[in-house]
């Protein structure tokens, strides 16, 4: 299976790439418009500031190369940020996929920490990203803005509040977890979108 | 159901020549097995994040060790922190792109405290993990440096509090007092920088029993307990130590 991650500057994606080596796939990394459309599936990781992230993908293009993707894609951490309409950090207009916005956490009691950073179960998991993994299954996060719930989560987490700790819509998929950092359930995790139908 | 942030046990491994050691109050190292497979093992017992620290790169001048970190990368599913020796921002870049996920800074912090605002302005503050070692001598939390060899002016409250305000992620708190004794982990610290902070705080030193971790979550506050000794030699497992937690109703990852 040929598999590409978005090569941008936004911080570390080699564990992504162990992580896919461990599951069996070597991935390819690019920012070229050609051999992400013809990759089977994308990964778009990440690590950093949105807006910092936006303007790299907007210098290289790939603001509207990825909004053409037509095969499975997966957004991770900030990967699921950028493809919001816009977030709070930054104050940047995003990549519009999913159409929710961005939110910096506000803590009301000093017991929330921000960073919320550490594992954090799961609840309410829809489609197929989420085939075998039980309800309240803990994956690891590390954040400060998080994206509300909406009619485009398929996964929920509570922190604070609830919010969405997965996105789909159409072929796109998006974790707020790190499922590379997650044990074997954030294997199992990158397993189901490697073994996703195409038309999921 | 439990919600919100489970509370991380965090095993730690001392690193000297590619080898995993733990001292009692720093010195006197005992011989405990390589840190690969160590933290392969740990990794499917159910640790939540392992710490990697090369115990005497401060002391003498090492770096520490980027080819274990590439392999530690390779092999594991669960963040992991690395430790010891780290002065500059390049050394910082070398061991996060070797894979590490997050990096302990000590004895650098303290010497030069702009390093914290570097390595989170150039890649953020959940990778910066501040370390401090702390002693209570005569009736104040002093801050030590290079594994405790040298004590500073430095009080324990006021330099996390600065840590945290330069943009530290994390603050991971050793109690020399308590490091290496297994009478329990300094709670009264504990809790009073759990208090004041709005950063996680690990704690460090005196785990001897389960009902020590219980107490650090509880008494202490703390988000994360780190060992090293009663994991390494099979006194406490992780598995068992994680249901007796929940079972206590601290929420935990199972």
């Amino acid at each position: 299976m040929n598999v590409a991650i978005i090569k941008y500057n936004a911080g570390n994606i080699h564990s992504v790439v162990n992580s896919l080596r461990r599951l069996g796939v070597e991935p390819l990394l690019t920012d070229n418009a050609e051999e992400l459309a013809r990759a089977d599936r994308v990964l778009l990781p990440g690590q950093g500031e949105a807006g910092c992230a936006m303007g790299c993908l907007r210098e290289n293009g790939l603001d509207t190369v990825i909004c053409d993707l037509k095969q499975p894609v997966l957004g991770i951490c900030i990967g699921q940020q950028l493809l919001c309409r816009h977030s709070e950090e930054g104050d940047v207009d995003c990549l519009g996929i999913f159409d929710a916005e961005v939110k910096r956490f506000s803590p009301s009691r000093h017991e929330y920490k921000v960073p919320a950073m550490g594992w954090n179960s799961l609840y309410d998991l829809r489609t197929p990203l989420f085939k075998g993994i039980d309800e309240n299954e803990y994956v690891y996060f590390v954040h400060s803005y998080y994206v509300p719930l909406c009619s485009e989560t398929i996964a929920v987490t509570d922190y604070i509040q609830p919010y969405s700790a997965a996105m789909n819509v159409r072929n796109f998929y998006a974790t707020q977890f790190h499922p590379e950092k997650s044990g074997d359930t954030g294997s199992r995790i990158l397993q189901n979108f490697l073994d996703m139908d195409a038309n999921d | 159901m439990k919600k919100g942030l489970a509370k991380r046990i965090v095993p730690c491994l001392d690193v000297k020549n590619g080898e995993t050691v733990k001292g009692t109050n720093f010195v006197n190292l005992r011989k405990a097995g390589d840190p690969v497979e160590m933290g392969k093992a740990y990794c499917e017992a159910g640790a939540d994040e392992l710490v990697y620290l090369d115990i005497t790169a401060s002391h003498e001048g090492r770096k520490t060790f980027t080819d274990m970190v590439t392999r530690v990368a390779t092999e594991i599913n669960i963040p992991f922190t690395v430790g010891g020796g780290i002065s500059a921002l390049e050394d910082v870049e070398r061991l996060l792109y070797a894979g590490a996920d997050k990096v302990s800074i000590n004895s650098a912090a303290i010497n030069n405290p702009g390093l914290i605002d570097e390595i989170t302005s150039r890649f953020g503050s959940q990778v910066c993990v501040c370390a401090i070692d702390a002693k209570f001598d005569d009736n104040e939390w002093m801050c030590y440096l290079n594994g405790g060899r040298i004590r500073t002016d430095r009080k324990l409250y006021e330099w996390a509090r600065e840590a945290e305000e330069r943009g530290a992620g994390e603050i991971l708190f050793t109690s020399m007092n308590h490091d290496g004794v297994k009478n329990g982990y300094a709670n009264d610290a504990l809790c009073h920088l759990s208090e004041t902070l709005g950063i996680p705080v690990i704690a460090s030193g005196g785990a001897g029993c389960p009902e020590h971790f219980r107490d650090a979550f509880t008494v202490g506050k703390a988000d994360a307990a780190l060992a090293a000794s009663v994991f390494h030699f099979g006194e406490i497992k992780i598995r068992e130590l994680k249901e007796y937690l929940s079972f206590e109703g601290i929420n935990v990852r199972l």
